[in-house]
């Protein structure tokens, strides 16, 4: 889908500019820089080492659950109040917010799974100085500096982690405006009211009355200062055409965070970006905040359409994470003490045992709500996933048909095409399971709506795509065309469930259907709404196989600032500037119960996304937005898909062919295999470029699409089996090497090449015209074996492979077994009682050691044990097969059709032993130049316990 | 196509049917089949026992020991479709819970309910192919008509080209008869005879800028609805007003004195708007007409930009110009009554009303007469010239659609197809109209280049190419637009039944053995 198009331009003020300027790059001058963003301007001026805090010790509560202390700015004297959680699973946060702010601060709802349990803290000394708290058993300690304020975490000796270590904890208080009528009356009463107060007030504060009584002169002080501090774009700012009125005047808050011993940081999606963050000394921050960037640009630190405040820091001892949880605009500062080093200076270093350890500096910046941060200790990459899943819930487990390929276009013109497409891939013998429909499906852009001509009979064409065991995606933005004609226009405004502008009338907005209102999402009982629409009855011409696509979810308002919703804007009591980041997260929540409730809550939904926040992974799908069709644009689908799984959201993917212009075949082609191995496998076109249906490209190439397709399908057994355990356990389904091989620098920083799982090493051809690739395959003792030609290679080694049009490097890890179906059928449906076929790996040890999970693949069944989840396990020359789950209950009609076992030497003769006590041999057929064993039609029941003995 | 097949089943007889060969083994290859014999891989790789053909598991690199089941990933079953055709789906199909096979055969441990609708099928297409066969035989029958009307309109037309050269030949002598005629009685008027030469040559300048005028006129008026629209105007850029690139709606409109199409009587007005700006589509799209060395005097694309610039300076007696000229009086003679009314003699008369052109005796009038037939001729000559260069196909059976045009109405657009020239879209409700491509060329594959057509440089799309469109030709009674669609942004698709396109059918008693039995 587009962002700010072609066909809408024309009529925008700006059009002429994209116009004139004739190239693909993404109009930079649309979009604020950390310069031409106040706060964050005014924040980045902070000097460090300046930090104007203080803790208040005598102020400190330790109770069961928590830590409070008040902390002041020695500069206005205004205090915040600071408080301190143990969770559980090695997490501490750290709240801080205004002790007694003007108004509430928002504070971010609905991300968070529960209220996260706590543990107790136990206080180990106290001083003058500071605090020392213990965070439970492995000598974990945090400690609390009074003067300045910082905390440091340590393990040991080591520290960990420390905050406003460098001065720039920095909290904008919400004030009165000083240069207004309004100030001067309610300042004069308020110190009336102050001195009234004081006369009544309780006991409840004495020791600070009696500290800001006790020091009038600071207090007069204080006035001149903030007087003096007001600044351009405190209580208004401008962009281009556009004003934020800003009623309620600064309310930044900005936090710094040191990483000793960390080298590598991940992580703060989404960016256009390699995997590894760099640093910002020299340019912008990195930016979060959810925007609808049109032909966006590579390699640069510009927000994206989605926001994930969670960052990761590893080294080669420890793994930690940082989860900002804040969903203004925010952006992220990054430096290393050894960025600039160069190698030689580093070797230098390390010859000359050099003083300084490596450290990065993290600053986060937010432009509202309160300080609200959770650190996640690991130690392993795994410990931070589960810490973060903790807090925010694991990937929704999708239906298993939304694992196979999508075929998309913007647009499918009408039914006859829909049904021309389908008939298409049958023809060419490849497999598909979603047909989608983009806007132009709708009666003019009102959506839940079909256009009466080219749509007329959608049921109809739902139920001819139910016969191929197929389904459909039709599109659902959350811009409602402003119609009285409309029905759900007129039930949003008879609800008053539209966000309100700041004059308190509905906010209307620019974008496909022209004027649009924008529901308000935040609200309860409009998403309970929502989601009734997505009813049977409501949504007219819906079917069971139709599911949901949630584009411009920023949202995106092409009149808007930055082509999104003025800050000023308003859902209830709160700003659109504090909700902002949140908004695309329930557009997709409210969407995918709409889909769980229309089926009393058996089914599971599918609904994709393109704005998203943390926990965004509990509701869906996400894929890379508005990409284009050229190399880069190929390549850096795999470290924004990376960096998307690192923090919770495994189901990512990239336009395959590329969205805006018009891909090579060779291109075309390789991102076919490129996507065929990425979680989320959707092709996807511009309306303005010409067709490109697998078939399209001379026979040649319609093979080694039909090729990387099949690929997918034969290993959809493997991908459902991550997603189920994703979902168990929050780990990513796509994973740089280093979650797996976190002691092996060499994996630090690499993004052309990733795993699945921990099994599949995927090193696609992203290069044109290449004639091979180098692939680095980790681990010292083991070996990887080429799933194409079984022949095996040692770890720890850069590989070099050469490629033709039809390679796409994948290896299997020795030491795994990986379940496929190799009977490839029309859809991933019409496959579910197909046989499987098992490839056992074998590690230098000879072993190997897998899982095969089924169940029906969607429903949610699975939640009341309706699945067999087994693990399969080679040693001492014995295959076998037992439950992991012994309370499931759930039964297929698959078997295994053949177990294929790599690195084997030849038996002479294999028995196969079933739950019933039968035995019988099983023939085989052994390769000795690959050594490849293959076991011919065991043919035992997949649900069942089992043994293979080789002799 | 399957008469082989039958007879074959014929010959072995009813009981043929009952042979007994792995399930999804056609007939033809069930030899290989042998039961309780080893069984050697179709491919010949190996051989296997013949218990495990069809045993659910692939044991062949090719497929071929499991015809019968899902189990090679590149298998083939065969089903019989007694009472429609036999075919081959994928192995992949067997048993996947959906009916492929009309016989049922494919699904036969899916618990998928199929029903048999071979019978059904065949009966429907029997139908069909009769039906078809019927349009083909008349079809044909049409196209062996407009073979012939083709070869007579072709032959006339080269008369008339001879004609005309005749003509030529002798009204220039005429012409140059007179002159010295002329010249000589009129010596001793001197005085007037000038003035009479100079009002000649004013009236044969006017002439030819009407002349200039009506070709423009013709070549605008894209649809030969008898006027000039906005859109017919939008597609000549060059007349931008203010030059900034886009030549807008309502600057067209602007030049059409702000109506929304004018027909030749108001166009004269708009005519000295855009005399000087205007480039002539022929020359724009540098068509060179292979005959123009033949006949120099009709080298157009060059001739009429130079005619252009030196417009003022042109020997009023040079012929070779004016040949384009005074089309509008030659499709008076050409078209006949329907054609726009307005003539020359009309405009001639309106402006002598005006008192602008002086009055001239009658030789020169006679003159006047006889050029005007000259290039009457010329012009014949030259849209001949035309016409002939043209491919209408081998036997010129797609002739008759020149000239024509063709409507398709939509929900949202009328289309019109205008053979050999070109397609254009109009919103159904108002709006202007846009060209979707003029003639390129024939784009069949090879073996039937005469069954696509493609229409090429049509209106730009905004940041994407110019619109075109491929014309598919199907065989047909009627001459009809059927269907139009835009598979791809300005990329359109036109589906056209004529007859020209027709094959000679076959016999139908071949195509139809008797069914019934089966």
């Amino acid at each position: 889908m587009a962002t700010f198009t072609e066909r809408m331009a024309p009529v925008l003020a700006f059009w002429l500019v994209l116009c004139l300027s004739g190239t693909w790059a993404v109009d930079r001058g649309n979009f604020k820089t950390c310069d031409q963003s106040a706060f964050c301007k005014r924040q980045r001026a902070l000097k460090p080492g300046e930090s104007p805090y203080r803790a208040l010790l005598e102020t400190m509560e330790l109770t069961n659950t928590r830590l409070t202390l008040q902390l002041i700015n020695d500069n206005n004297k205004v205090r915040l109040l600071l408080e301190l959680y143990r969770l559980q699973g090695n997490i501490t946060r750290v709240k801080i917010n205004e002790l007694k702010p003007l108004k509430p601060r928002y504070e971010v709802p609905d991300v968070l799974i529960r209220e996260p349990p706590t543990e107790p803290l136990s206080l180990l000394s106290q001083d003058d100085n500071g605090v020392v708290l213990s965070l439970g058993a492995e000598s974990q300690r945090v400690i609390v500096s009074a003067r300045p304020f910082r905390l440091d975490i340590m393990e040991g000796r080591d520290v960990l982690m420390s905050l406003n270590s460098r001065g720039l904890l920095a909290f904008e208080h919400l004030r009165m405006r000083k240069d207004t009528f309004s100030y001067k009356v309610t300042s004069t009463v308020a110190s009336v009211w102050d001195n009234i107060k004081r006369v009544f007030s309780s006991q409840a504060d004495p020791e600070a009355e009696k500290k800001e009584e006790g020091d009038p002169e600071n207090q007069a002080e204080t006035g001149k200062e903030e007087e003096e501090k007001v600044e351009d774009g405190m209580w208004e700012e401008t962009f281009k055409s556009h004003s934020d009125s800003k009623p309620h005047g600064p309310s930044a808050i900005s936090l710094d965070f040191s990483l000793p011993g960390v080298e590598h940081v991940y992580g703060i999606p989404e960016h256009a970006d390699t995997l590894r963050l760099k640093t910002t000394d020299n340019g912008d921050p990195y930016r979060l905040y959810n925007l609808d960037v049109f032909q966006y640009e590579l390699y640069n630190p510009m927000a994206l359409y989605g926001a994930v405040p969670v960052m990761l820091a590893h080294n080669a001892k420890r793994t930690t994470g940082i989860f900002w949880l804040n969903a203004a605009e925010t952006w992220v500062d990054i430096s290393s003490n050894t960025a600039g080093k160069t190698v030689f200076g580093k070797m230098l270093d390390y010859v000359q045992g050099s003083s300084e350890t490596p450290q990065t500096d993290v600053r986060w910046i937010s432009e509202s709500g309160i300080i609200d941060v959770f650190i996640m200790l690991g130690p392993t990459p795994k410990d931070v996933f589960s810490q973060y899943a903790s807090l925010t819930g694991t990937q929704a487990f999708p239906p298993l048909a939304a694992l196979a390929y999508h075929q998309c276009r913007w647009n499918y013109n009408d039914q006859e095409d829909v049904q021309s497409v389908d008939a298409g891939f049958d023809e060419h013998d490849i497999p598909y399971d979603f047909i989608w429909l983009d806007i132009e499906h709708t009666d003019g852009k009102r959506y839940f709506t079909w256009d009466p001509h080219k749509f007329a009979t959608p049921k109809e064409m739902l139920q001819g795509i139910m016969d191929k065991k197929r389904k459909m995606v039709a599109i659902v933005d959350p811009h409602i065309k402003v119609d009285s004609n409309y029905k759900i226009h007129n039930e949003i405004r008879s609800r008053g469930f539209y966000i309100k502008n700041k004059d308190g009338g509905d906010y209307e907005g620019w974008c496909w259907p022209g004027s649009a209102g924008y529901p308000d999402f935040t609200r309860p009982d409009m998403r309970a709404w929502w989601a009734s629409m997505f009813a049977y009855d409501q949504y007219e011409g819906s079917m069971e196989n139709l599911y949901t696509w949630n584009d411009m979810n920023e949202p995106s308002v092409f009149n808007g600032p930055e082509v999104t919703m003025h800050k000023d804007a308003t859902h209830g009591a709160w700003e659109h500037r504090d909700v902002h980041n949140l908004y695309g997260l329930y557009v997709q929540m409210a969407t995918a119960d709409g889909q769980i409730q229309r089926s009393g809550g058996v089914e599971r939904p599918f609904v994709l996304t393109r704005a998203f926040f943390a926990g965004s992974q509990r509701y869906g799908a996400v894929w890379t937005g508005d990409n284009a069709a050229e190399w880069d644009h190929l390549k850096i689908s795999i470290p924004m898909c990376l960096s998307l799984g690192l923090v919770g959201i495994s189901f990512c993917g990239a336009d395959v062919g590329g969205f805006f212009k018009s891909p090579s075949t060779e291109l075309l082609v390789r991102w076919y295999q490129t996507g065929a191995y990425q979680p989320f496998f959707r092709a996807h076109a511009h309306l303005d470029t010409p067709r490109r249906e697998p078939w399209l490209f001379g026979p040649e190439n319609t093979a080694l699409i039909r090729d990387a397709v099949r690929q997918r399908y034969t290993l959809l057994p493997y991908w459902y089996q991550q997603f189920y355990l994703a979902y168990h356990t929050g780990q990513p389904v796509m994973r740089p090497l280093w979650v797996e091989y976190p002691q092996d620098p060499a994996t630090f920083a690499l993004d052309d090449e990733f795993l699945i799982g921990r099994d599949l090493l995927v090193h696609p051809v992203t290069e044109e015209g290449a004639r091979g690739v180098t692939a680095y395959l980790p681990g010292k003792d083991e070996v990887w074996f080429d799933v194409n030609t079984f022949q095996k290679h040692n770890g720890a080694q850069n590989l070099y492979i050469p490629v033709t049009m039809s390679s796409i490097p994948v290896f299997q890890r020795g030491g795994s077994i990986i379940p496929r179906k190799l009977r490839v059928r029309r859809s991933s449906s019409c496959m579910e009682h197909d046989p499987y076929t098992l490839y056992v790996a074998l590690n230098p040890q000879r072993t190997a050691e897998g899982e095969i999970y089924i169940d029906d693949g969607h429903t949610f069944n699975y939640e009341k044990q309706e699945f067999i989840h087994r693990r399969l396990m080679f040693a001492n020359n014995v295959l076998s097969s037992v439950n992991l789950n012994p309370e499931a209950r759930f039964t297929t009609r698959s078997w295994i059709e053949r177990v294929v076992i790599l690195g084997a030497s030849k038996p002479s003769k294999v028995t196969l032993k079933t739950a019933d006590g039968q035995e019988s041999t099983v023939d085989f057929d052994f390769d000795a130049s690959m050594s490849v064993l293959t076991l011919r039609k065991p043919g035992m029941n997949a649900g069942e316990d089992w043994t293979v003995k080789l002799q | 196509m399957y008469c082989p097949y039958l007879l074959l089943l014929l010959s072995l007889g009813v009981s043929a049917v009952e042979v007994q060969r792995p399930r999804g083994v056609p007939l033809s290859k069930r030899q290989f089949y042998e039961e309780g014999k080893p069984f050697t891989c179709l491919d010949g790789s190996r051989t296997i026992p013949f218990d495990r053909v069809n045993d659910d598991y692939c044991d062949c690199q090719d497929g071929s020991d499991e015809p019968g089941t899902a189990a090679c990933p590149n298998g083939s079953f065969h089903c019989t479709n007694a009472g429609f055709r036999p075919a081959f789906i994928p192995s992949s199909r067997i048993n996947d819970g959906i009916c492929d096979c009309c016989d049922t055969t494919d699904e036969y441990n899916s618990g998928a309910a199929c029903q048999n609708t071979c019978r059904e099928l065949g009966r429907k297409e029997r139908e069909s192919l009769q039906k078809m066969a019927e349009i083909a035989k008349e079809g044909f029958m049409l196209k062996q008509q407009l073979i012939q009307e083709a070869k007579r309109g072709l032959e006339e037309k080269k008369g008339k080209l001879a004609e005309v050269q005749t003509s030529k030949k002798d009204l220039e002598d005429k012409v140059e008869a007179l002159r010295s005629v002329k010249e000589a009685a009129e010596q001793p008027e001197k005085e007037a005879k000038e003035r009479h030469l100079k009002a000649w040559e004013a009236v044969i300048r006017k002439e030819k800028d009407m002349a200039k005028m009506a070709a423009v006129f013709l070549e605008l008026d894209a649809d030969a609805d008898g006027s000039v629209s906005v859109a017919e105007l939008l597609l000549h850029s060059e007349l931008d007003q203010d030059s900034d690139g886009t030549f807008t709606e309502t600057e067209a409109q602007g030049l059409l004195g702000g109506v929304d199409k004018v027909d030749t009587v108001a166009f004269e007005a708009v005519w000295s708007n855009i005399k000087d700006k205007y480039i002539s589509e022929e020359t724009r799209e540098s068509v060179s007409d292979t005959d123009s060395e033949q006949y120099p005097e009709d080298d157009i694309p060059e001739d009429e930009e130079e005619e252009d610039e030196d417009d003022e300076d042109e020997d009023p007696d040079d012929g070779e110009y004016k040949v384009t000229s005074l089309s509008f009086s030659i499709r008076l003679v050409l078209d006949g009554p329907g054609s726009p009314p307005t003539t020359r003699t009309q405009e001639k008369k309106d402006d002598e009303d005006e008192g602008t052109m002086p009055p001239y005796d009658q030789e020169t009038q006679n003159l006047i007469d006889r050029m005007t037939t000259f290039f009457c001729f010329l012009f014949v000559h030259r849209n001949i010239e035309k016409e002939i260069s043209f491919d209408f196909g081998p036997s010129a059976e797609f002739g008759y659609l020149y000239n024509q045009c063709y409507e398709l109405t939509t929900s949202e657009y009328i289309y019109r197809l205008c053979p050999f020239s070109r397609v254009s879209q109009k919103p159904k409700y108002g709006g202007s109209e846009t060209s979707l491509g003029t003639w390129g060329k024939w784009a069949g594959p090879d073996d039937n280049v005469y069954s696509v057509m493609k229409y090429e440089h049509g209106t730009g799309c905004w940041q994407g190419p110019n619109r075109s469109t491929t014309v598919k030709l199907t065989c047909g009674k009627e001459t009809v637009v059927t269907s139009t669609s835009e598979p791809s942004r300005c990329e359109y698709l036109m589906e056209f039944t004529t007859p020209a396109v027709c094959q000679e059918p076959p016999s139908l008693d071949s195509m139809h053995p008797d069914h019934e039995e089966l």
